[in-house]
This record gives C-alpha cells, structure tokens and sequence, in this order.
C-alpha cells in the first residue's frame, strides 16, 4: 500500500478539534438542505426497488405468500361485489312496487278493461297495466320453458292480470295499504298481491348479507396482517446480521425499518393487484350466465365490476395492512435486537 | 476524549470481568489494549461500542456519557465511532463499495458523495479496484481492510479495532498500523486491541495492559 500522497478526502477534513470536525461533517452531508432530501429520497427510492427485487430474487417463495394473500383478498373483495350486485337488483325491485290482482277465471277481457279504467281513478294509483290472458300465455310460453306443457292443456289456465302502480308508494306506507285494501275487495278479484313485501325482505336479506361482507373483509384483514407480519418476521430473522451490522453503525431504527416497510408494501399491495385480476376473471366466467338468467326472468341486470373507486380502496387497503403489519412487526422485534 | 471512570462489568455467570477500570485518551492518541485471553479487552471493547452496559462505574466519549445513553441517541453515539471487528461483521450479500458505502447512506450522504469517499477510503486501504466484488470472494486480509474502510469512511473521531491485525501477514500488519498512525495525525482517538505483542514493542504508543478485569499501568 502506498503512502497517500494526494489530497485523499478521507483525511482532508479531520485536521481540526473534533468539534470543528462535526461542524465538517455535518456540512458536507447536507450543507444544503436540498442535498439531504436528494440523498433522502434516492435513499428512499433504493428502498423501494431493492425491496422489489428481493422479493422477486426469491421468487417461489413470494409467490407462495402473495397467493395466499391474493386468494384471501379476493374473497373478501368478491364477497363484497356479489353483494353489490343483488344490491341493485333490489334497488331495481323497489321501483316495481307494485299490487298485482289476479282476476277470477270468468271475467271477460270488455270487463277487465272496464276494471281497469275504474281503478284508474282512484287518486292514489299512477297506472294500471292490463296483462290478457292471451299475452301471459305468450310470455309464458317464451320465457318459463314450460311452453309444450301448455300446449298439452286444452284450455288457458292463465288468468287476467291487473298490475296497479301506485304512486309514491314508497313515502306512504298506509296510503298503499289502503289501496291494496279497495282493490282486493273488488268483485273480479280473485288474489291480490303486493310485491313489496319480498322486496323488502330481500332487501333486509342483502342488509344482513352486506353486515357479513364487513365482518368477513375485517377477519380476511386480520389474516392478512398475520401473514405478512409473519412473513416480515421471517425475513427479519434471515437479514439478521444486516440488522445488527447496521445498528452497530449507527443506523436508527427508521433507517433499519425502511426496506422491511417497504417490502411490506409490495407484497400487499402485489396481493391486491392479484386479487383484483382474481375477481375481474370470475366475474367474466359468470358474466354471461348472469345475464342470460336475468334476462330469463325479464330484468336487466348487467353484472357490476369492481369499480375505479372500489379498486382504489382495494389496492389502498392492501398495502397499507402490509405496511402496517410490517411497522407493528419491526417495532417490536427491532426492540429486541440487540447486537452480540 | 475517552474517559473510563471506575467501570466494572459484572456478568451473573462469571462474576467480574472488568473491575475499576480508569483510562483517559486524549484526542488524537493512539492506545493498545492488550493482555491475555479472557483478560477482558473484548468486554471492554464492547463497553465503548454500547453492545453491553457497565454495570458500575461512568464511561464518556467526547464529553457525552456512554454509560447510560438513552437507546434513542445511541445510533448517533456509534457514529461518533468507527468499529474494526475480529470477524469483520461485513454484509456478505452486498458488494465492497456497498459494504463501505452503509456508514454514509446511514449518515444520509447524497451519491456522489458516497461515490466520492468510498472510493478515497478503498484507496486508503490498498483496495482499489475490488468496488464490485463480494466480501466472500476476497481473501482474509483483505475483507480485514474492507472492515477498516468502513470504519473510517464516515470519519468518526474515535476508532476503535479489536484485533486489526489478526489474519495479516506481517507486512500488511505494519501497513494497517501505519494507517492508524496517519489517522492519528489528523486528530482521531485510536484504540486497538491486539496481543501481537512485537507489532506493539515496535511501535511507540500507549498500552493499556488488561490482567483478570484489571487494568495495569
């Protein structure tokens, strides 16, 4: 080894009392603040990539946790979408509030129509709609797939239906049931229906099931912060010797976290890009028969994916219980790492 | 600069392996610590570095007591000072430069800066040119002089080498040492534990001279 010489900057700043050489140093590590929140964020960004390129170094083990993440994510995400689709058929239902009067067998099409008109009037009712018996042997035929079996019968056994919207029906609850009251009475009624109430049964159904929802994501939540943690743990305990050379030189307890939040991070928020592709892929498998059955019983349900807000909180969600986890992790193993 | 005031370290184990241990180093003195095996150098060592507590006793660095530093402030404590180990303590996983490079992206040096000393701290210790390589793939002496850039890459004033010159030959050896003397003439506190006692009788320096836990002047 030669003797140095040259104006090494090793030794360059060192010359003066040690207090003086703080002074230095501290100048020459940020001088200029901008400096030191270049060197922050380059830092930062290191933290970021070689976080990404571990994980991607040890590939069959990040697969392993980040599809059981996935898979878990997607449950829960999948669970929520299934709800938000009965969700708007119920919202449709609740325009088609409606009393539906099946009229006895021997009222002629003349006195229906006479019916109708005089229901008509009544001030609490918007429309009245007329289904002959001809017609709902039409759509019976079309749509129930009992069409031959109809054929065999050698009379229609269908009866007239008189379906009467009321109007505001949702704001008066009483003024309905007093309609539903004066046309059930009516000499050519046979039945009267309201549909309302399995509306709102469904829809208390659907209250209940979106209660699930939050309690079943809360639970896949907690899962999912346990095994990143753990996961976290474990490569805590793999970098061991990282962490201890770093803090014996002087590195804080932030400095060491970094990487490991940040690998928190990916690995959340890979599960929920993964889980979002998870559920898109189901929802395409069952987009079509969805929407055939639907279209069998006359609705229109066209299948809700997840949205770009939904999505959002999917992702936000995802890596930030993989950062938290991580954080909670590190913030008790790191105080109880001391070096030997 | 570093002050030992009557420190002990008792383990429940052992007993006492360090008992009333006074020293003062003035800033820019070199020191050997020496004395058989189980002597206590390493404890002592250990002490400065805040990898153990004393167990009596007060130890100050530059003025700040080390003894009982809050574990908030010890990151910025162990910067003050650059450790030399036995077995190296480097990242095996990480190249040289990275290896050098850690003190200072600790400290938050920006790039060039890193780039800047590293490579004047590699010069320093005759590795020039072995930036890329892994720790593992350098012989023994040589990942020693990693250790020792590191050490001093971030100009701490206060160095300290548990066996520096272990697995030298006898000219590196001088070399190492001759390198802690050009340290010590710009004003940086040397404490080197060795029991390579020619290397020491060769040179003229203060020598801490550990027996049983204590200290012998």
């Amino acid at each position: 080894m030669k003797p140095v010489k040259r104006k090494s900057t090793t030794d360059a700043p060192i010359k003066p009392p040690v207090k003086h050489h703080e002074t230095r140093q501290t100048k020459t590590a940020g001088g200029d603040l901008v400096d030191k929140l270049h060197a922050y964020r380059d830092h930062h960004a290191h933290a970021l990539f070689s976080s990404l390129g571990r994980l991607v170094a040890t590939p069959f083990t990040s697969i392993m946790t980040i599809a059981v993440l996935a898979i878990s994510i997607s449950l829960a995400s999948g669970f929520y979408i299934t709800v938000i689709n009965i969700q708007q058929l119920t919202a449709n239902l609740e325009n088609s509030n409606q009393i539906s009067l099946f009229l006895k067998d021997d009222v002629s099409n003349e006195e229906a129509n006479n019916l109708t008109a005089t229901i008509r009037k009544n001030p609490s009712v918007q429309a009245v709609k007329i289904i002959t018996k001809e017609q709902a042997l039409v759509e019976f035929k079309a749509y129930s797939g009992f069409g031959e079996a109809i054929d065999v019968l050698d009379k229609n056994p269908l009866p007239i239906v008189l379906q009467v919207f009321p109007k505001n029906t949702l704001k008066d609850k009483q003024e309905l049931e007093a309609l539903f009251k004066t046309v059930k009475n009516l000499n050519e009624v046979d039945y009267a229906q309201v549909d309302m109430q399995w509306v709102e049964r469904l829809q208390s159904m659907v209250e209940v099931a979106r209660l699930g929802t939050v309690l079943f994501s809360v639970m896949i939540g907690l899962g999912v912060l346990f095994i990143i943690g753990n996961t976290i743990r474990l490569e805590l305990h793999n970098r061991r010797d990282e962490v201890m050379i770093s803090k014996l030189i002087g590195a804080t307890n932030a400095f060491i976290s970094r990487p490991f939040l940040y690998t928190g991070f990916w690995i959340g928020f890979i599960s929920g890009v993964s889980a979002w592709f998870i559920v898109a892929i189901l929802m395409l498998i069952l987009r079509d028969p969805v929407e055939k059955l639907s279209g069998l019983y006359e609705g229109d349900l066209h299948l809700i994916f997840l949205g770009f807000t939904d999505t959002l909180a999917l992702l936000l969600a995802s890596s930030l219980l993989g950062v938290f986890s991580s954080w909670a992790v590190l913030l008790f193993q790191l105080r109880h790492t001391r070096p030997e | 600069m570093l002050k030992f005031d009557n420190v002990s370290k008792r383990y429940p184990e052992t007993g006492d392996v360090l008992h009333n241990v006074s020293f003062h180093l003035q800033q820019g003195e070199i020191a050997f610590l020496t004395g058989h095996s189980g002597a206590g150098k390493t404890t002592l060592l250990k002490l400065i570095a805040v990898m153990e507590r004393c167990s009596r006793g007060e130890i100050f660095l530059d003025g700040q007591c080390v003894s009982h530093v809050k574990e908030r402030h010890l990151p910025f404590l162990r910067r003050k000072m650059g450790v030399i180990y036995q077995d190296y303590k480097l990242l095996t996983d990480r190249t040289v430069f990275d290896n050098v490079a850690l003190p200072l992206a600790i400290a938050g040096f920006g790039h060039a800066e890193i780039r800047r000393r590293v490579r004047a701290s590699l010069d320093k210790v005759g590795l020039q040119g072995k930036e890329r390589k892994f720790p593992q793939a350098l012989s023994g002496g040589e990942q020693q002089r990693v250790g020792i850039a590191r050490a001093v890459v971030n100009k701490p004033p206060l160095i300290i080498a548990d066996e520096p010159t272990g697995n030298l030959d006898p000219e590196l050896s001088a070399e190492i040492m001759l390198l802690f003397e050009q340290f010590q003439q710009v004003g940086v506190t040397v404490l080197i534990a060795s029991h390579d006692i020619s290397l020491i009788s060769l040179m003229n320096h203060r020598v801490l001279k550990l027996d049983h836990g204590q200290l012998i002047l």
